[in-house]
């Protein structure tokens, strides 16, 4: 038997190399329902089996939860969206985008105009899924009056140009050359829903209508959401009836109802739970590798950190293993300062850094930062945050600095880090590296917590984006992270798992798939043994 | 004291327990607006573009003056409309009924088996006063009152749920029909119960410890009296007032919604209404929710000095 924590790694990893181009992935999908399934049985054995209910507990949002797909914003939001709608495109596990509604996508020679054609899908409610659909749900994202979460990353789409050129065909008129426009497609919360959909509040919590892989049977929002098999499914029916997400916000909770048999399916698991009972019999513990970096920001654009020299210094402070074994109580792998980290793109031949506090000391001296000060702002906003901050102050006494930790409110963290500061914890989701440059490391960036503003960095983003040979733009690709690595603004240490508790029956789990990724919570390839 | 003497009574206590709830609603009013952030801010998440969240801000209407919106509200509050979520847009009072009910029933259950638990405990214990029975309920309510409602919890999951499976861990995905599900319950009344039994007993005892000192029943006892007319028809009224009031006390703990207990067992009641609400800083909400806890505090309390009132007179002069 070979290693059966992370059997998923392996094949994920093949199915990356040949699924290169993205189509390729295409003949893997199509299966029937009951038939063969797209390899995430390699590890359980056995064939799927039809029929029953699946009970998935996550921490929710509580009693203003609502199934509206566009306002997906935690874990728990996103899971029941997929199960309801679909996508134009969605991540594979190394967050390449990979067709889903759309077909195949087609690009201009200079990649601002992209032709998409749609497969054949229908809604739940028997009609087919259209341009129209595809146009009404972007322009209703990209409502200036309204806030969803993903309308900066529709941006770049025209969406006034943009038409439809048949009932399956649509030209998207993009701002400005976009050679990643497919990670537009897959962009998190960018769901098709049929066209008029939730013109009125409430519309998609009394009968959410998409053409996803589950139908609406009940919603009580912070409780329960009861969803039934969509026969009609495109890419084949689920092997469950039934699927139930509940809501248990508590960690012991979730873990307490999956060992009493009440759910099956337990989401975000922390790893000393993990430890206490993986391999014990009792439950499968499911690691996601890859799921989230964790690091700490560095505002480049003032002291001491707009000395290249301090943060490079600060780079060879951490101690990444003590850092993954202390705040992740080991459950992920270390970091090299760049995002993205099995991704497609990442830069993975750059050297591994390690601590050097003699070359850290001396790089401090040059820069005359002796006995620097700095504070560094975390909260309990994300697990393993406060306790990688006192890690890393530790740390960083050895090499004579002097980190100050102070506690910063859990609810307003994000906005608080993003302008002020100097220091700060910081995490991260999957997503393209890719989008991670375009969100965060431009001068334009809304969300620039690094303060990363290079003309030239621009440029290169930009030359990547107009460079229609894949090998060409992972080595402009390549380019940007080395800067990035030699000198940027995130102190990236770790990459967390993220963890999962099933129970011995549930089987077809994929385990290869980072959170946020398209088989992340997904269930119509999950059955019961 | 007179008919009319208790009327105006609980007429000046119904009037300061108004002014008190309006203190306290514009407290937790300025303490949510004191928090860093806003509704847009908690929204908008690990995504705050700042445009993004001014855009969620006029969305809201957040970028209105406090006054102003807290004048909305009130004004709204008159007329029986506790306003509309800024996290959802749904009514307050949806959120608040949905809340209720999981908590009252949980209070309910509780209090129906504190109050004979407690007294029957308090009195078995001062009737024999300084034996083994007394000594062993006064050991056992010290040391089970010492344990916090999450460890025991925890302990009694770990225990009845998990390892001898009688009993189901949470009450994940039963919803608000709790009812149905009473095997859910049992574990979560038995950690409400805990700590209240045991004041409740040591109260009992004490009061009862006390009246049966007293000349007046040594003096009763003299008389020829029977010990158990002497015991529940003149010392125990002696120990129900404080004992009306730590009661009081508890049911308003318990319908304010106990969060430890709430989050532990999976029960939607209002502790986590709040819970989420702040975290959200949803203000209309958290108001919403001050209000019902105000006047719930208010009510009990009257309720309970109403009671001491007519068991001990004297304790009403004083208040």
């Amino acid at each position: 038997m070979h290693d059966e924590r992370f059997p998923g790694l392996r094949r994920r990893g093949l199915l990356a190399a040949t699924g290169a181009v993205t189509l390729g992935a295409l003949a893997l999908t199509a299966c029937g329902g009951g038939g063969t399934d797209s390899g995430a049985d390699g590890g359980d054995g056995g064939t799927p089996k039809r029929g029953g209910r699946l009970r998935a507990a996550f921490a929710g949002g509580g009693a203003s939860e609502t199934l509206d797909p566009h306002l997906a914003n935690l874990f728990a939001d996103v899971a029941r969206a997929k199960a309801l709608f679909d996508k134009l495109a969605d991540y594979g596990a190394d967050l390449s985008a990979q067709p889903r509604l759309a077909t195949k996508w087609e690009a201009n020679r200079t990649m601002d105009r992209w032709q998409v054609t749609l497969r054949q899908a229908t809604f739940h409610d028997g009609r087919p899924v259209t341009a129209k659909d595809v146009l009404y749900s972007y322009r209703r994202i990209a409502d200036p009056e309204k806030a969803y979460r993903a309308k900066a990353s529709l941006e770049p789409i025209d969406l006034e140009a943009s038409r439809a050129t048949g009932e399956r065909g649509i030209e998207f008129v993009l701002k400005r050359p976009t050679a990643e426009f497919p990670n537009v497609l897959a962009a998190f919360g960018a769901y098709i829903v049929p066209e008029n959909a939730g013109r009125k509040a409430g519309d998609f919590d009394r009968n959410p209508i998409g053409s996803g892989p589950f139908r609406f049977v009940s919603f009580t929002p912070g409780r329960s959401a009861v969803l039934r098999r969509h026969d009609a499914y495109w890419e084949g029916a689920p092997h469950l009836d039934e699927l139930e997400f509940v809501v248990a916000n508590e960690e012991s909770a979730r873990v307490n109802a999956l060992l009493g048999g009440q759910v099956e399916y337990a989401h975000e698991l922390n790893p000393t739970t993990a430890r206490a009972h993986e391999d014990k019999g009792q439950i499968e513990i499911v690691r996601l590798r890859n799921s989230a970096m964790q690091g700490f920001c560095m505002k480049t654009d003032r002291p001491p950190f707009d000395d290249r020299r301090v943060r490079e210094a600060f780079f060879l402070i951490a101690d990444r293993k003590e850092l993954v074994d202390g705040a992740l109580s080991g459950a992920g792998v270390v970091g090299n300062d760049l995002f993205g980290k099995g991704y497609e793109y990442y830069a993975a031949d750059l050297p591994q850094r390690e601590q050097d506090l003699d070359r850290a000391k001396s790089l401090l001296k040059q820069a005359g930062a002796e006995k620097l000060k700095v504070r560094l702002d975390t909260s309990a906003v994300a697990a393993g945050f406060t306790e990688a901050a006192g890690i890393f102050r530790d740390q960083a006494a050895k090499a004579g600095v002097t980190v100050e930790v102070r506690m910063g409110s859990k609810d307003s963290y994000w906005s608080d880090i993003l302008d002020s500061g100097t220091l700060a914890c910081y995490r991260s989701g999957a997503m393209p590296i890719e989008a991670h440059i375009s969100q965060r490391l431009l001068t334009g960036s809304t969300t620039n917590a690094t303060r990363w503003r290079h003309k030239d960095f621009d440029a290169l983003y930009r030359q990547a984006q107009s460079t229609r040979d894949r090998t060409e733009r992972a080595a402009v690709y390549g380019r940007m992270q080395r800067r990035l690595y030699a000198e940027g603004g995130f102190l990236i240490w770790g990459f967390a798992d993220w963890i999962l508790g099933t129970a011995k029956n549930v089987k077809g789990v994929e385990t290869g798939a980072p959170a946020n990724t398209l088989d992340w919570a997904r269930f119509d390839k999950v059955w019961l043994a | 004291m007179s008919g009319s003497g208790l009327r105006s009574f609980v007429a000046r206590r119904l009037l300061l327990g108004a002014a008190q709830t309006v203190a306290v609603v514009l407290l937790v009013f300025a303490l949510t607006e004191s928090l860093p952030g806003d509704a847009a801010v908690a929204l908008a998440g690990d995504q705050p573009d700042p445009d993004r969240v001014a855009a969620l801000r006029e969305a809201l209407h957040l970028d209105r003056p406090v006054l102003e919106r807290l004048g909305d509200w009130a004004a709204g509050l008159a007329h029986g409309d506790f306003g509309t979520s800024l996290a959802s847009g749904r009514p307050v009072s949806r959120y608040i009924a949905d809340g209720f009910g999981p908590t009252l029933l949980l209070a309910a259950l509780t209090v129906a088996l504190l109050v004979p638990i407690g007294f029957g405990l308090g009195v078995l214990a001062a009737r024999h006063e300084g034996g083994p029975v007394d000594r062993l309920v006064s050991g056992l309510t010290l040391a089970v009152y010492a344990v916090p409602e999450f460890a025991l919890g925890v302990l009694l999951v770990t225990v009845f749920a998990l390892r001898l499976g009688w009993l189901p861990p949470t009450a994940v995905g039963y919803g608000t029909d709790l009812l149905a599900h009473p095997a859910a319950l049992v574990l979560p009344v038995l950690v409400l119960l805990s700590r209240p039994v045991c004041s409740l007993v040591r109260l009992v005892r004490a009061g009862m410890v006390d009246a049966l000192a007293s000349p007046y029943a040594a003096h009763a006892r003299r008389y020829g009296v029977p010990g158990a007319r002497v015991r529940y028809a003149h010392a125990l009224p002696n120990a129900l007032a404080p004992a009306a009031q730590q009661l009081a006390r508890t049911v308003d703990w318990l319908l304010c919604g106990v969060i430890v207990v709430e989050a532990l067992f999976v029960i939607p009641g209002l502790g986590t209404v709040l819970l989420n609400a702040v975290a959200e800083r949803d203000v209309p909400v958290v108001q919403g929710l001050a209000v019902v806890f105000g006047v719930l505090t208010v009510v009990l309390n009257l309720g309970a000095d109403v009671v001491a009132h007519r068991l001990a007179p004297r304790a009403g002069v004083v208040a």
